[in-house]
């Protein structure tokens, strides 16, 4: 055997050793011959503004690679194993769009990932001159999927999916409980995301019967929301809507706890602090109570909750990011094992069609059309207790709403 | 269109925010008062010292408020020692390089801010986040009526500073001539270190009182800097008590324009008096001296 003709170090021992027991696992026809692993680009950012997502979607899919080398790797490419290419997007989609071309020369079959909607567009988009698949994990903006790339999937609901449910799962909790909000403001960061949020609420919520009493708009970063919450108070809306970021949301959420307005029920929509752990164990009180709708995981799933035990045993709070990355690189393998080779087109080809639902989201079976994951949707959480609980679409709940939350 | 509540209301939560924006605007207008020189590395250093408050909570359990005591000597130690190593001797005597080295300042602490706490924004939690002191039908938040007495007593303080004391008799005098004060016998290199310094000791005093109500990032500075120069070119560059009652003025109009015109539009009130300022009153209101 070679490694008797080199030098004896215990580390070379070691592999060897390893590699033999491999071997004997492996089938017979394999015998001797360790497969090529197979390398996936995985994109966040993890340095800059959104480090902390990038954080998050990075740990999922380093997790869901472990998982799926230790059960065996690609059984259709005789176990051979995954292998992450890492690119840090830098919060840029410039740096994004330069990694995605050293993952393309590194030789990956797949990206998954980006996080941010630029950072995808600009990825994806890049990703597509080579034909090379992308499967976008988070980025909401529906321009990603609108523009005709073969190559770009997203796992995940965009904006269009996202504000849909939204308006479903609120007129529904309200009817359960007896239609008790009937009139709402609106609280919108005065970016693209906040205000066109807002403008398709106020559109589309007086259709079901509400009525809109306001729409305040507040800027990032805003030095004080005591006026708005003045507003608020002298309005006395039976809802709050807010479209804002993390810093926003906690200090309008402090802000209203502190001048003692308790509307019926607070539901934001994607909103940046509302389902994030930090928040709810920063500020439990101001956080009780309050309702997003957003990605999650399904709490009923196994495979979710034995995640969420692996994550927060490593240190690390669980986020959205975390399973819905972990699912979209089990769907790329899922793809590339029923294309049966590491080849881009064949991998393009297996997405399109596929029909995925190992996963740990609440979707269902995955089915793509123009590259959107139609299966995908959004939940409803509320904060009770401290934790953050599905309350709606029922088949996914962990909890019931607590709507309205002040008699 | 607004119940009288409301708008007294929205009056008081304007002078409660405007007297935090005085403290900040203090430190800027004392070293442009001084050395001559906008301070570009100011909101940087409010980050840096929000970041300090919040460190201290989150490591020792300090109170905001108790930090006051450890943090604004520290930053004035830091603030007088960036000066006289660093500014002072890289700019080789010509006002311009100041500028120049602080703007560089900020990018530098910003950096540092972001490399060792990442860009998450993080909040302090007290008890006296929440409470409220009610007043007739207004619900006053008591870490703001705290932030606006602690504001007063540093601005009375400064004034005692600067009228009363030899060190302040020295800081007037550089302001006024600096070529007279060095002949006659005051070392100009030592006072523009000592102004410095207590530009930064007011940010260490502002962040205190900011961080039970308010969040950090590593971004956070500019939001409060740019209502600090408007502040100081209102209340008349260099002048002291005009940055005070230039914050008041500037949170009031902030907080009424915001009920009016809403949030966003709302701080374009500021940004008016800034325009009319330096259109008919470029001095200032308290500015002459200076």
């Amino acid at each position: 055997m070679k490694i008797l003709n080199t030098t004896l170090h215990r580390r070379t021992v070691l592999k060897g050793g390893a590699a033999a027991l491999a071997t004997i696992a492996a089938p017979a026809i394999v015998r001797g011959a360790e497969p090529a692993p197979v390398k996936v680009g995985i994109l966040q950012p993890v340095t800059g503004a959104l480090a902390q997502d990038g954080g998050y979607g990075r740990l999922g899919a380093e997790f869901a690679i472990a998982d799926i080398n230790e059960a065996g790797g690609i059984k259709a490419l005789d176990g051979a194993k995954l292998e992450m290419v890492f690119g840090d997007a830098r919060s840029t989609p410039e740096a994004g769009t330069q990694e995605v071309e050293r993952m393309q020369e590194e030789g990956v079959v797949a990206i998954v990932g980006g996080f941010a909607s630029p950072i995808c567009l600009a990825a994806s988009q890049a990703a597509a001159r080579y034909d090379l698949p992308y499967i976008v994990d988070v980025g909401v903006s529906d321009q990603i999927i609108s523009r005709g790339l073969a190559n770009t999937f997203r796992f995940a609901p965009g904006f269009a999916l996202c504000t849909t449910a939204a308006i479903n799962n609120l007129i529904k909790i309200n009817e359960a409980a007896g239609n008790p909000a009937k009139t709402v403001a609106l609280v919108h960061e005065d970016g693209l995301f906040g205000s066109g949020l807002a403008k398709l609420m106020a559109d589309e919520l007086p259709k079901h019967g509400f009525e809109i009493l306001e729409m305040l708009s507040v800027p990032t970063p805003s030095r004080d929301l005591s006026n708005v919450t003045l507003r608020l108070r002298s309005l006395n809306p039976d809802l709050v809507i807010p479209s804002t970021y993390y810093g926003e949301t906690v200090l309008l959420a402090r802000t209203m706890q502190q001048q003692r307005v308790r509307p019926k029920g607070v539901y934001a929509v994607l909103n940046g602090a509302a389902s994030n752990r930090r928040f709810v164990a920063e500020f439990p009180e101001a956080a009780e109570n309050i309702m997003d709708c957003n990605h999650w995981h399904d709490p009923r799933n196994e495979k979710a909750i034995a995640l969420q035990e692996r994550v927060e045993a490593a240190g690390s709070p669980y986020n959205y990011n975390t399973p819905l990355n972990y699912s979209c690189v089990g769907l790329l393998a899922d793809a590339i094992e029923r294309a049966g080779k590491a080849d881009r087109g064949a991998v393009i080809e297996a997405l399109a069609g596929s029909t995925y639902a190992d996963h740990l989201m609440p979707y269902g079976q995955t089915r793509f059309e123009n590259g959107q994951n139609m299966g995908a949707a959004p939940v409803s959480t509320q904060v009770q207790s401290g934790d953050i609980k599905v309350i709606f679409p029922e088949e996914f709940a962990n909890a019931k709403p607590n709507f309205p939350s002040n008699g | 269109m607004y119940p009288p509540v409301i708008i007294i209301e929205a009056m008081l939560n304007g002078l409660l925010t405007g007297a935090i924006y005085a403290l900040v605007a203090l430190g800027l207008t004392l070293v442009y008062g001084v050395l001559h020189i906008i301070n570009f590395a100011h909101g940087a250093t409010l980050a840096a010292a929000m970041f300090a408050v919040w460190g201290l909570n989150a490591a020792f359990g300090v109170d905001p408020y108790l930090a006051i005591p450890i943090l604004t000597p520290v930053f004035f130690v830091i603030g007088y020692a960036v000066q006289r190593f660093v500014i002072g001797p890289a700019a080789h005597g010509d006002d311009g390089n100041i500028l120049l080295i602080t703007l560089g300042l900020s990018i530098l602490i910003e950096n540092a801010l972001l490399a060792s706490f990442g860009s998450d924004t993080r909040s302090v939690s007290t008890d006296i986040s929440f409470s409220v002191v009610e007043v007739g039908p207004f619900l006053l938040s008591t870490a703001r009526l705290v932030g606006f007495a602690g504001s007063a007593v540093v601005a009375l303080l400064f004034w005692l500073l600067m009228s009363r004391t030899d060190t302040g008799k020295a800081i007037r005098a550089v302001a006024r001539e600096k070529l007279g004060a060095r002949l006659v016998g005051i070392n100009v290199g030592h006072v523009y270190a000592v102004t410095f310094g207590l530009g930064c000791a007011a940010l260490a005093i502002a962040a205190s009182f900011l961080m039970p109500t308010f969040y950090v990032n590593p971004r956070v500075g500019g939001a409060f800097v740019s209502i600090a120069f408007t502040v100081v070119v209102l209340g008349g560059m260099g002048s002291v008590p005009g940055a005070m009652i230039g914050g008041l003025i500037i949170g009031m109009v902030e907080s009424l324009s915001g009920l009016y015109l809403g949030e966003s539009l709302g701080q374009i009130g500021i940004f008016i008096i800034f325009i009319l300022v330096l259109l008919l009153r470029p001095t200032g209101l308290f500015g002459a001296k200076a």
